[in-house]
């Protein structure tokens, strides 16, 4: 036991998990904790908006497999975490948010920049905590980081009142933890396994869906190898891109409502679906009453809570994907001969075929820029996304080989998501480079980051693919509302080379598919973050396309 | 209190932590979720710092399955179950308090009383109130009888439930 304050208690507790890195912003109710910060070894970076600090650990989080970790003052400082952290819990992503509040004795009586955080947060968190005396912060600490990167992972909110950071008590670090109402079960039923074996055994056209569960459990190996004994092709989730390697000739590309021609027609084929780490939202399914119907549903899950929610599966697994695809395979290994699946994998090849003559690349359009992107980057180089058309047009034309180099705001859908969140990602992996695939509209929100990207040197890429409108919702208009454009036009500002030399980073403004690459390539190897901005038509629709509720084989093509 | 659902009753019995804001999170699921209370009780369990919160639901057998999912997923609610109507004690208290100007409608009040094994547990001399307890439906038979008497007041606690024999939802 050590007599400490709670704020160095809370310090302390950090350094114990591993943490090397808080993003966050000081304030009235956190100067404890910013008073020990300031002679300790632990990296703070100081953001320029809160969101961006609960986006940037969310970054660092995806990107590393780490929990990442962000803090706020009280009152509007804890209240701008709140897009960050709901973002978080839809996307199952680890990070602890801790955050200042007033003194214990104003608790409760309005007192200047109170908010109750923990009432706000309680339906966005996996959990959160007040901390109620200086003693309790350790093993506080530890529960939240093993709420947060266990089981189906999420976001962990700490509270500290401003008194219980200055209390000096004897503090005991121990790694214990005090839950009993949390025990996440990863160990599949061997009966379950039976079933699934079974099924899959019988399966002529069997199909996958691959979600983000199987980049948390790090089940990719063990997900191809199962696929290639099936013969089974791969589609996967938004959240799921990147789970296996999208030039994989058993890979379908994304489902859903601007997912490929592929895997919205091979999909709903299929006599048995095996479903892995994925909940089966409405942007994967289109009309659920009827999406797969024929087939026989294997649903494998940490998240009990998912099984049966939107799809009732014939067979449900609960249990960590990792165990339980090896479980399936290894049962599989020894009984199963590989079946002739000419007919299957050549229905496959003819879809996949017909989707080739139908794309259309050229020119300065965001697929053809994107299909050029690739080309020049390394497999492990890390996307991140905005919201809106940049991002299905990065989730549709511009592949990914590796686990968590996609990253994007799936679940939420986060207009401003993607820049914090890179800048997070590149503190996590400094030696890959980092882009932001953006839109005008999605990048004005957080680019006052461009100020902590600058001032901590974290070089990334900025490309703002820029119509000058909200493109997603002037889609949407253009094709649901007559044309009827309300509220979308943007005008053409600002100009954003002249913003990203106001904050000191690199600005260029393209005008051709080659001027394009050659800036890609000047901002990679540049040690300031560039921003690079590429006119594209404001009339451009994203395709292909299911419209909401439809059924996903319904495809618009333009 | 929920609107009137479609669908059969359920009794979920969940043992969860005894501290300030579980209540909330669990009360707060259920709105979330769109799910309809129809009763909610809790209280001390028989084990040191977990109470037990039993709450009716109107559904089908598909969302009291993610009711208790749901339940489950919360950090603080350690045990959840649903409990077989045919296998289950409930009972719900209520206090009603009637007017009672009038000596013939007291000494009926008092006579009715007796007959659904209540007590009259404060008499004034122009009102009386009763506590009457037992299942649901002998209590709204209760309050029914009262009514014309002049009924003025009613305060149900809504159900609790135990399983009954050796049957338990207990934390192990």
């Amino acid at each position: 036991m050590v007599k400490m304050t709670g704020a160095k208690a809370l310090i302390e507790s950090l350094k114990r998990q591993k943490v090397e890195v808080v993003f966050g912003i000081p304030g009235g109710a956190v100067l404890p904790i910013y008073d020990v910060l300031y002679d300790s070894d632990m990296k703070h970076i100081l953001m320029r908006h809160e969101q961006c600090a609960a986006h940037a650990s969310d970054g660092y989080a995806r990107a590393s497999g780490k929990v990442g970790v962000c803090m706020a003052t009280s009152g509007p400082g804890a209240t701008n975490l709140v897009t960050g952290i709901a973002n978080a819990y839809m996307d199952s992503s680890p990070i602890v948010a801790l955050t200042g509040n007033v003194p214990r004795a104003f608790i409760g009586k309005d007192a200047f920049q109170e908010t109750d955080i923990v009432g706000v947060t309680t339906p966005i968190t996996k959990c959160n905590f007040q901390i109620k005396n200086a003693k309790e912060i350790s093993k506080i600490v530890n529960t939240a980081f093993y709420v947060a990167s266990t089981g189906r992972p999420g976001p962990v909110l700490i509270d500290l009142p401003k008194d219980t950071q200055t209390e000096v008590d004897d503090i005991e670090f121990d790694d214990g933890i005090s839950l009993r109402g949390y025990k996440p079960n990863i160990e599949p039923h061997p009966l379950q396994i039976d079933k699934a074996v079974k099924l899959l055994v019988q399966a002529e056209k069997p199909v996958v869906i691959a979600g983000g569960g199987v980049i948390t459990s790090r089940a990719s190996q063990e997900l191809l190898a199962l696929a290639e004994l099936l013969i089974a092709p791969i589609a996967t989730t938004l959240m799921g891109k990147g789970s296996i390697p999208e030039n994989h000739p058993l890979s379908l590309g994304m489902l859903g409502m601007h997912g490929t021609i592929t895997a919205n027609k091979i999909v709903p084929e299929a006599d048995v679906l095996l479903a892995v780490g994925t909940r089966f939202s409405d942007r994967s399914t289109g009309k659920v009453e009827t999406f797969c119907r024929d087939a026989k549903i294997i649903h494998i899950d940490i998240d009990a809570a998912e099984v049966g929610k939107n799809i009732r599966p014939h067979v449900p697994i609960v249990a960590d994907a990792k165990l339980a695809l090896k479980a399936i395979y290894d049962r599989l290994i020894k009984s199963f001969n590989k079946k002739e699946r000419s007919l299957w994998m050549k229905r496959i090849q003819e879809q996949k075929k017909q989707q080739a003559e139908m794309e259309n690349k050229d020119g300065m359009t965001p697929p053809h820029l994107l299909v050029e992107l690739r080309k020049i980057l390394p497999q492990d180089a890390i996307i991140t996304t905005e919201v809106g058309q940049n991002q299905m047009w990065s989730a549709l034309y511009l592949k990914t080989y590796k686990p968590r180099t996609f990253i994007s705001s799936g679940g939420l859908g986060t207009m401003g998501f993607g820049f914090p969140a890179s800048l997070g990602a590149k503190v996590a992996c400094p030696d890959v480079p980092v882009l932001d695939i953006a839109g005008d509209g999605s990048f004005i929100m957080t680019e006052q980051d461009l100020a902590t990207s600058v001032s901590w040197k974290i070089p990334v890429t900025v490309i703002v693919l820029n119509n000058s409108v909200l493109g997603m919702v002037a889609q949407w208009q253009r094709m649901f509302y007559n044309r009827r454009y309300s509220a979308i036009d943007l005008g053409k500002i600002p100009d954003f080379v002249k913003l990203a030399e106001a904050y000191g980073a690199q600005g260029i403004r393209v005008g051709s598919p080659e001027e394009f690459v050659k800036a890609v390539k000047m901002a990679m190897k540049s040690e300031v973050t560039t921003v690079i901005d590429v006119p594209i038509s404001s009339e451009q629709n994203v395709f292909p396309m299911v419209p909401p509720g439809a059924e996903i084989d319904k495809i618009m093509i333009g | 209190m929920a609107m009137t659902r479609e669908g059969k009753t359920y009794i979920v019995s969940a043992i969860v932590e005894h501290k300030p804001g579980v209540l909330y999170s669990v009360s707060n699921m259920f709105r979330r979720r769109g799910f309809n209370i129809e009763t909610i009780t809790v209280g001390a369990s028989e084990q040191k710092d977990l109470a037990r919160l039993t709450v009716t639901i109107k559904g089908d057998e598909r969302m009291v399955e993610q009711v208790v999912k749901q339940l489950q997923k919360l950090i603080d609610v350690v045990k959840v179950s649903i409990l077989d109507p045919e296998s289950t004690v409930t009972r719900e208290l209520a206090l009603v308090k009637i007017s009672t100007l009038d000596t013939k409608v007291r000494s009926d009040v008092i006579n009715y009383t007796e007959i659904f094994k209540g007590h009259v547990v404060d008499v004034a001399h122009d009102s009386l109130v009763v506590e009457i307890t037992g299942d649901s439906d002998k209590i709204n038979a209760f309050i029914e009888l009262m009514k014309p008497f002049g009924l003025k007041e009613v305060a149900r606690t809504g159900i609790t439930a135990l399983s009954r024999g050796m049957r338990s939802a207990r934390m192990e």
